[in-house]
């Protein structure tokens, strides 16, 4: 890409819960097209970090710009930051897709009424054509005999990957995933995995947390290290992996072959 | 001991009478119950504590107090206020029909919506997460994801509490209505055959109690559909 333009620009984020300082400052760009996987051991705030992007936590301070458009903030009673305008924050909200370590399906709802709800009520796409849509994400993700199924009738892996096509089903320009494999067992990990792979070749803007350091290696276009609430490194995989500059990362590395 | 079996016979088309007024004052006090209960149940679930906490000495009250006290206090009570006699409420207060299907409403809407604030509370946090994350505003997310899924989760303690309003509805035979219970008593004092006929009243009772039972559970299948869902073999 010639002239990439920023998908998305966190600064100095911070987040603190009471007295306890779980986000220290964080600041990360994404442009278009970039994967970014963000590592570190549990605690270190990469949760936090992806979760204050669209406001399912409230930072206690620092900026988010997705696409060029800044989100308005305002401190609340708390002294952590609220949306100014709750319809910018949903229309941000649409356009940033986010997938769930616990997948969060509607039990209640098919899968494909799962994936055709925020099409039809948030950017009111007629039903047929969102059911057109939904109906080649799930071919997509490997699905396409389970539309009339129930979450409840699923394997976490297939869960995961129905979450994962109703998020695309709003062609979000970010995609979020906080830890998307660590409630699957380890034989379902790889066909969640492998869709994800797909979308990272598609072209999509990607931010994973996640602990699948070999997926992590080979998806990426940048690789950044949280350890207590800071980034501890960032950069290249064949940097961050194979030749990081913190002795940090080299500790957790080693541990993690 | 004596037993007409022929006086249950004679007097089975007025306790039918009365089963219908007991029918329709169920009806009419769940309908209005429900349509009351929704919005409150939704104040009492908010995070906002003042609207947490406007219906709560309603439901502190009618939760708290006896049905028939809160009959009598409608009945008799309003009758006591000239403000009420000079006002339009008036045609409809000095109705012991009336006051029977307010009373039962406010009663049932205070229990009801204490059932749906729990099942409302009851969803899993995740599910109203991802309502958010997709950028849905309140009000879609209140009507198409929290009250739909709610609705499941309360549908069988909501059910018990039609059973309960069933069978509290005898009191309104205390105000003069004659519901099931009420045309008991009077044909009992017509006949002097209390046994019969309040067996006969507590058969029909049995019976319209079993019909809302099976009602419930085809409902219950129905609205919880997904969790009888099989997927074909073949599918697996």
């Amino acid at each position: 890409m010639s002239n990439p333009t920023l998908a998305l620009e966190l600064t100095d984020i911070h987040k603190s819960y009471g007295d306890l300082e779980v986000l220290k400052g964080v600041s990360l760009s994404a442009h278009t097209g970039d994967v970014i996987s963000i590592l570190g051991s549990s605690g270190s705030g990469k949760s936090t970090l992806l979760r204050c992007i669209n406001l399912l936590e409230n930072p206690s301070q620092g900026n988010i710009v997705i696409g060029g458009e800044p989100l308005a903030l305002k401190p609340n009673k708390a002294g952590d930051l609220v949306a100014v305008s709750e319809q910018q924050l949903q229309a941000v909200r649409a356009r940033l897709g986010f997938v769930f370590q616990q997948f969060n399906l509607w039990p209640h709802k098919t899968i494909l009424q799962n994936i055709i709800e925020a099409p039809t009520q948030v950017l009111k796409l007629p039903k047929d054509q969102a059911i057109e849509k939904a109906q080649a994400l799930l071919k997509k993700v490997g699905l396409a005999d389970k539309q009339d199924a129930y979450p409840g009738n699923l394997s976490g892996g297939q869960q995961q990957r129905v979450a994962i096509a109703r998020t695309l089903a709003m062609d979000p320009q970010v995609l979020l995933f906080d830890e998307p494999t660590s409630a699957l067992d380890p034989e379902l990990v790889n066909e969640v995995l492998a869709v994800m792979r797909e979308l990272a070749q598609e072209g999509r803007t990607m931010l994973i947390v996640t602990h699948e350091m070999r997926f992590a290696r080979e998806v990426s276009s940048q690789v950044v290290f949280l350890h207590q609430g800071q980034i501890e490194e960032m950069g290249p995989p064949e940097q961050v992996f194979d030749n990081p500059q913190s002795q940090r990362v080299r500790d957790f590395m080693s541990s993690h072959q | 001991m004596s037993w007409e079996w022929s006086v249950i016979w004679e007097y089975l088309p007025r306790l039918w009478q009365g089963a219908l007024l007991t029918l329709e004052l169920v009806f009419f006090s769940g309908l209005i119950g429900i349509i009351l209960a929704v919005p409150l149940a939704l104040m009492r679930a908010s995070h906002n504590w003042v609207l947490r906490a406007l219906p709560f000495a309603y439901i502190f009250f009618f939760r708290g107090t006896p049905l028939l006290v809160q009959i009598f206090l409608i009945y008799y009570g309003a009758a006591q206020f000239d403000v009420i006699k000079d006002s339009a409420l008036w045609p409809v207060l000095k109705e012991p029909y009336w006051c029977a299907i307010i009373a039962f409403s406010l009663n049932t809407a205070a229990y009801s919506a204490e059932l749906i604030r729990g099942a409302i509370q009851a969803i899993p946090k995740g599910e109203i997460e991802v309502s958010q994350a997709l950028g849905m505003s309140k009000a879609t997310m209140i009507r198409r994801i929290i009250l739909p899924r709610s609705f499941g989760i309360v549908f069988p303690a909501y059910s018990n509490e039609l059973l309960l309003m069933l069978k509290g509805s005898a009191l309104a035979s205390t105000i003069t209505l004659l519901d099931l219970t009420g045309m008991a008593r009077t044909i009992i004092a017509r006949t002097y055959t209390p046994l019969e006929m309040f067996f006969a009243a507590g058969m029909m009772y049995l019976i319209i109690a079993g019909v809302m039972i099976g009602c419930f559970r085809l409902l219950e299948r129905r609205i919880n559909r997904y969790q009888y869902y099989k997927l074909d073999p073949s599918q697996r």
